[in-house]
């Protein structure tokens, strides 16, 4: 599979965006979209993605794995539905942290291009080494 | 209010692990411990060192920058005679990762001809400064001149 590094730089941008409207409105909802997103982008259906190929037809000048940032959206994911239970439970500290370390990912990637969630696998790895997820080349 | 003091926050943390990461990443730099470390060997990298140096690299599937890297460093190899490129899947020898503190991939080490680690570097380095490192670190090798039309980081990735 491989993805274009333009939509995938779009989808971190959106992503920033609702991040930080989450934390600005303290709206549970739209943080509950932003999971589902999340896991879509997980299962290799990115909504942003999709919404940015909708809009730009051109043909990537070049394009790149797209396992890295898969894996970076269940990071994602993980961190989003954290936030979701801060929120729901009440337990306002964990909300904030949990949705403001996904809005930094989010911003590191649409801003400087750099992919935390991906960066996140090796130490994952290196504490579990039970993790390993199912790569298929 | 809280929340928008959250965000300003964040952002500016951002920022500046950004910078941060902009001007660290790929830097080739001398690690306290490393040169002091035992010589890493044919047996541990499971490849033959190269003659002079060898430059061996940690790759992940999940990494974006480690295929780019693989590049520069399979061009160097091929440039400066006696250098070997050896690339290890990081998830296959977390021993090795441990062993040797790798925290990120790609991770870069020069080793010497014995297989001494001389420098290090986490992030994808750029071509000139891998051949600067060759150049100080490897005797015998000619004082490098790096031509910017050599950088190949810009060509189109390919499978």
């Amino acid at each position: 599979m491989r993805a274009d590094p333009r939509a995938l730089r779009f989808g971190a941008a959106i992503t920033t965006l609702v991040l930080a409207l989450v934390l600005v409105t303290g709206s549970v909802w739209l943080l509950a979209v932003q999971a589902v997103v999340f896991a879509l982008g997980l299962a290799g259906r990115p909504p942003y993605g999709m919404l940015f190929k909708a809009l730009v037809r051109s043909a990537p000048g070049e394009t790149e794995d797209a396992r890295p940032p898969r894996f970076a959206q269940g990071v994602g994911l993980v961190f989003a539905v954290t936030g979701l239970v801060g929120y729901l439970t009440g337990i306002t500290p964990l909300a904030l942290v949990a949705t403001a370390g996904a809005l930094l990912a989010a911003f590191l990637n649409a801003a400087f291009g750099f992919c935390l969630g991906c960066e996140t696998y090796l130490l994952i790895r290196r504490l579990l080494p039970a993790a390993k997820l199912e790569v298929h080349r | 209010m809280t929340g928008v003091w959250v965000v300003l926050a964040t952002l500016a943390l951002g920022c500046g692990i950004g910078v941060v990461r902009l001007r660290r990443d790929g830097r080739m730099r001398e690690r306290a411990g490393d040169r002091l470390a035992e010589a890493l060997d044919e047996g541990v990298l499971r490849a033959p060192l190269g003659e002079r140096a060898t430059l061996v690299q940690f790759s992940t599937a999940f990494c974006q920058p480690c295929r780019a890297t693989r590049r520069v460093l399979a061009d160097v190899s091929v440039l400066v005679p006696g250098v070997a490129h050896v690339e290890i899947d990081a998830e296959s020898r977390l021993d090795l990762v441990r062993e040797l503190d790798i925290t990120r991939t790609p991770t870069v080490l020069v080793l010497d001809a014995a297989g001494t680690i001389v420098k290090r570097a986490s992030g994808q380095p750029r071509k000139a400064d891998v051949l600067a490192v060759l150049a100080d670190a490897v005797p015998g090798l000619p004082p490098e001149r790096p031509s910017p039309s050599h950088e190949l980081s810009q060509h189109p990735d390919e499978m």
